[in-house]
This record gives structure tokens, C-alpha cells and sequence, in this order.
């Protein structure tokens, strides 16, 4: 029998169904358009509110008008960082960030050190954590924003947001923490985190695409990037995506109210599907955080040495299993994924990577029945590999660590 | 797998989930082993070769991404049965057309296969330097044609 099982949750997530009926009348029913004055304008701009509270209530946050709505987390993050540089120009012209950026991230500043600015990344230790120590040490006199994520988007490491918030606020620097990644997953607080911004991605926690969210303090300076008309409170023009805004809003309200039971399951899952892979096969390692408190119970990130990362995605994929892969070969620049070079991972290894991320629908059936295919798979590739052979024979060593 | 949701084409998919010719020969006359600069993958060829300068076997052992697989699965295909002087023709722009076409991004895997089975050669024609003058004087003969 054809199996599917979806490991990919960190790429996107299925719509809930009650997410899926409350967006259905705001495309042909209530199609106004938000800045308008009719009655069906404003009631698509009641709906938009409506989720902005949901949104708010969701991260701790007091105020609903401080929730923005742009088309994606990508948007959302280069608002929040591109936004925060020009409108503190007059201040500095330094960011402090990391090594282990999300592409959004790391490429919007990539982008602004073109225009004049400049940056420190940050190094993280071999889990993918950063000291925070280091970050304070990279502070410079006109250091204008700090930008990091709470989880990250490939190894799942979780960041010591609260103690980076601490050294900003007592640095009086914008503090911006990318959490499309950790929202809906991980308890997120933008005033424990004392953030001055705070981005979000509802697709990965069963919401639409199509809609990203940017919590912005009200202290935090912040300007348009997206020119246009007065949508969003003059923060972000361009007509909201109503259906999506009020698919997110459902979406992060159900994140909430299922919480614990979500992330125990996944959690559980996790732990069950590595205890699998490590006992059936040889030569493997864990990349990231150990499981447990440093790391997102959704993620997965592992290495199967001698053997290439594409071709497991694909054989993986035959068996109806979807991954996905921070190889070099998958990638379409030949480059294997930053944050595995970031905490030094040894680049065959780095070849050999395969991610999975479970949620919440998954079953313990499904993951006993990856362990197996994944066992399989990895002897399958093994056995075309000549690297395995030169191991086998004992010509070399294994790269992985036996501590 | 719906094929028309496949990364690769039905050709290039069959030569990765069922390659041919994969493994080692233990007796080979020459072996090929080289790994690719872009993205630090690895091939191995083995030929069997006959008195007449002919390939009798070819077997391969790939470390890389599906469509590196499928061009060395490709690669002994078509050189199985060939004299030296025609494999030594094989260019990787051969191996992506029987394949039927690769992503551009993994052109270079073909090359990969041209290059191991190139290498293979040369370690035949190392070892059997009688071959060597013979392929050298064809190499001549068809220049001059030129
Ligand atoms: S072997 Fe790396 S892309 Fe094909």
C-alpha cells in the first residue's frame, strides 16, 4: 500500500479545517476591501482587528494595533529589520546579528551593508546557540538593532532570547526576534523576550499562506519599506489579504488553546522517531541542540554519513515520505545549508543531511514505519557508495563524534 | 510519486531507483575515481576490458545526489560494449541526452561521469602502454583526417 507521510511541518502546514471555513466567506461573500468606507469595507476591516486581537493575545502583547499584517514571514522580516535600520538612521548605522540567520534575515542585511550599513554576526557554539555574552560584546556605539530568531529554521536550536532582550533593553537597542519558526510551537512572550519586534508565519502553524505578522512595540521606531497608500497604519501599504489574515487569526487562536497537547505529541514524536533512526543505523548524528528544552520538538536534523542528502529526499520521497535536505546537492547553489557550516559541521557530513519536522497530525505508526523505510534508504544508498566501502575496509574514519 | 510532480524525468528516475551496473568489479582493468569540485561528490568506474581493446564490464559506485547516480547508472550503460577509442568519445553532454535532459543545475553531475570513466581509461591504458600507442596512433590517423 502507498504510504504518505508529511515530515515537512517546519516548510508548511495543512490549514486546519475550522481555519479553512472561516476564511471561505471573505473571498466571494465579503470581498471589501479594508480601507474602504462601505459597509463591506469595513466589515473586512472589523475581521482584520478581529485577528490583530487574536494575534496580540497570542504573544502576550497588550496592544492589538500593534500587530501589522504583510503577505509572508519573509515580509515580515525584512519590514521589521530593513524598517528599523532607515528609520533609526539618524541614530547609527550598525546591526548586531548571527551566523545562523534564516535567509530573510541574513539577506536583508547582506542587502543594507550594500547601502552603507554595517554588521556583526555573531558566532554560535556547535548546538547553534549563541552566547549571549557575545552578543553584548558586539555591541558598538551606534549599534542601532539587534536581529536573531528563537528557533532556528534548520536545526531547530532555540536561542537565549530572554537573556539578548535583557542586554538590549539595558543597551537601549531595538531588539527584533524572527519567531516564524517557533510560533504556535514554543511559549512566546514579546515582553518576557522584552522584543521591540516580533515576526510570525501562520502556515507553519496550520494558517494560511499568504499572510505574515510583525509585532511592533510601541517604542520601536518603524518605517514603511512597501510605499503606497495608508493600509496597516501607514506601516505597510498594499491592500491586506483579508482571507488569509482571518485564517491566520483562527489558526494562532487554536495554537493556544491546544498548546500543550500539540507539543507534548510532537515532542514525543521526535524522540521516538531519533531513538528509531540512532538504533537502527550506524554513522548517524544529530545535528543541533539535543533534544529537550534547546530544541523545537517539531525538528529533526540528522546526518547519515557516507551518503548524500538529495538521494535520500528522493528515495524517501518513493516511499511517500516528505523530507526535506540542507545538502549542497539539493540546494541550487551548490552551497550546503549556512547553519550547518555555522556550528562546524564537517562537510560530508553536512552532505549526508536530511531534515524531518513533525506536527501535530503525525502518528507513532507513521514514525515506527519512516524508522524502517529510513533504515532501508540509508543501506540502499550506502550500498552504492564508495565512501562506505573505503569505511568499511577501514581506509577511513568516521567523522561523528562518539560522545 | 506522480511523475509529473517528480523532480526528475521517468528516465533519469529509473536509472536512479533501479541503477545499472552498480558495484564493484573485482578484477578490473581499470578503475576511475573522481570527485566533483561544485559540491565535493564522488564517482568510481571499473571496466573490464578485453584483448582487443574492448569494454567487456563496467560497473560504478556513486557518493552524490540522484542525478549523479542516475549519469554514472547512464555512463557504463553506454559504454558497455565499446572499444576504447569510441568511451574515450563519451562526452557527459551524451549521458544528460540518454538521459533525456538533466536540471540545469546538475549538468555537472554528467560531467562527474564523463570524467570517472575518462579516469578509468587512463588507469587501463597506465597499466597496458601497447594499448596506448594504439589509441595514440588512431588519435593521429583521425587528426590528420581532420
Ligand atoms: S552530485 Fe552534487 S549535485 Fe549532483
Amino acid at each position: 500500500m502507498k504510504r504518505n507521510v508529511y515530515l515537512d511541518c517546519q516548510s508548511s502546514t495543512p490549514v486546519l479545517p475550522e481555519v479553512y471555513e472561516a476564511m471561505l466567506p471573505w473571498f466571494k461573500e465579503y470581498y471589501g476591501n479594508a480601507s474602504a468606507l462601505h459597509e463591506l469595507g469595513v466589515r473586512s476591516r472589523k475581521a482584520l482587528n478581529q485577528s490583530r486581537e487574536r494575534f496580540a493575545a497570542a504573544i502576550g502583547a497588550e496592544r492589538p494595533e500593534d500587530i501589522v499584517f504583510t503577505s509572508c514571514g519573509t515580509e515580515a522580516n525584512n519590514l521589521a529589520i530593513k524598517g528599523s535600520v532607515y528609520a533609526l538612521e539618524d541614530k547609527g548605522r550598525h546591526i548586531v546579528t548571527t551566523v545562523a540567520e534564516h535567509p530573510s534575515v541574513e539577506n536583508s542585511i547582506a542587502f543594507l551593508e550594500k547601502h552603507g550599513f554595517r554588521a556583526t554576526r555573531v558566532k554560535v557554539d556547535r548546538f547553534g546557540r549563541v552566547n549571549p555574552a557575545d552578543v553584548e560584546a558586539a555591541i558598538e556605539k551606534d549599534t542601532v538593532l539587534i536581529a536573531t530568531h528563537y528557533a532556528n529554521h534548520d536545526i531547530g536550536t532555540i536561542q537565549p532570547v530572554e537573556e539578548i532582550g535583557e542586554i538590549a533593553e539595558r543597551c537601549h537597542i531595538q531588539f527584533f526576534v524572527d519567531c516564524n519558526f517557533s510560533a504556535g510551537w514554543l511559549p512566546l512572550n514579546v515582553n518576557r523576550m522584552k522584543a521591540g519586534l516580533v515576526s510570525l508565519s501562520p502556515h507553519r502553524f496550520y494558517g494560511p499562506k499568504g499572510v505574515g505578522v510583525l509585532w511592533k512595540a510601541r517604542r520601536s521606531r518603524l518605517i514603511s519599506i512597501i510605499n503606497g497608500g495608508i493600509q496597516e497604519e501607514n506601516r505597510r501599504s498594499g491592500t491586506e489579504n483579508v482571507p488569509a489574515i482571518v485564517g491566520g487569526g483562527v489558526a494562532v487562536e487554536r495554537a493556544s488553546a491546544e498548546f500543550s497537547a500539540r507539543t507534548a505529541h510532537v515532542a514525543e514524536l521526535q524522540s521516538r522517531l531519533w531513538n528509531g533512526i540512532r538504533s537502527r543505523i550506524d554513522c548517524v548524528c544529530l545535528n543541533g541542540a539535543p533534544l529537550g528544552e534547546n530544541r523545537h520538538p517539531c525538528n529533526l536534523n540528522v546526518s547519515a554519513e557516507f551518503i548524500e542528502g538529495e538521494g535520500q529526499l528522493l528515495l524517501c520521497n518513493a516511499s511517500g515520505i516528505a523530507v526535506s535536505s540542507g545538502s549542497s546537492c539539493v540546494s541550487r547553489n551548490l552551497k550546503y545549508s549556512s547553519v550547518l557550516s555555522a556550528i562546524g559541521l564537517d562537510e560530508t557530513l553536512a552532505q549526508g543531511n536530511l531534515i524531518f519536522s513533525v506536527g501535530k497530525d503525525n502518528t507513532s505508526e507513521e514514525i515506527d514505519y519512516v524508522i524502517e523505510s529510513y533504515a532501508g534508504i540509508v543501506e540502499r544508498l550506502r550500498g552504492m557508495s564508495p565512501v562506505w566501502d573505503d569505511y568499511r575496509k577501514g581506509v577511513i574514519q568516521s567523522k561523528i563524534s562518539q560522545d | 510519486m506522480s511523475e509529473e510532480n517528480s523532480l526528475y524525468n521517468p528516465i533519469v528516475m529509473d536509472h536512479f531507483l533501479n541503477p545499472r551496473n552498480m558495484g564493484d568489479l573485482d578484477d578490473a582493468d581499470g578503475i576511475g575515481e573522481v570527485g566533483a569540485a561544485a559540491c565535493g561528490d564522488i564517482m568510481k568506474i571499473s571496466l573490464k576490458i578485453d584483448d582487443n581493446g574492448r569494454i567487456s564490464d563496467a560497473k560504478f559506485k556513486t557518493f552524490g545526489c540522484g542525478s549523479a547516480i542516475a549519469s554514472s547508472s547512464m555512463a557504463t550503460e553506454l559504454v558497455k560494449g565499446k572499444t576504447i577509442e569510441e568511451a574515450l568519445q563519451l562526452s557527459n553532454k551524451n549521458v544528460v541526452d540518454a538521459l533525456g535532459g538533466l536540471p540545469p543545475v546538475k549538468i555537472h553531475c554528467s560531467v562527474l561521469a564523463e570524467e570517472a570513466i575518462k579516469a578509468a581509461l587512463d588507469d587501463y591504458l597506465k597499466r597496458h602502454p601497447e594499448m596506448a600507442s594504439r589509441v595514440a596512433a588512431a588519435e593521429a590517423a583521425k587528426e590528420k583526417k581532420a
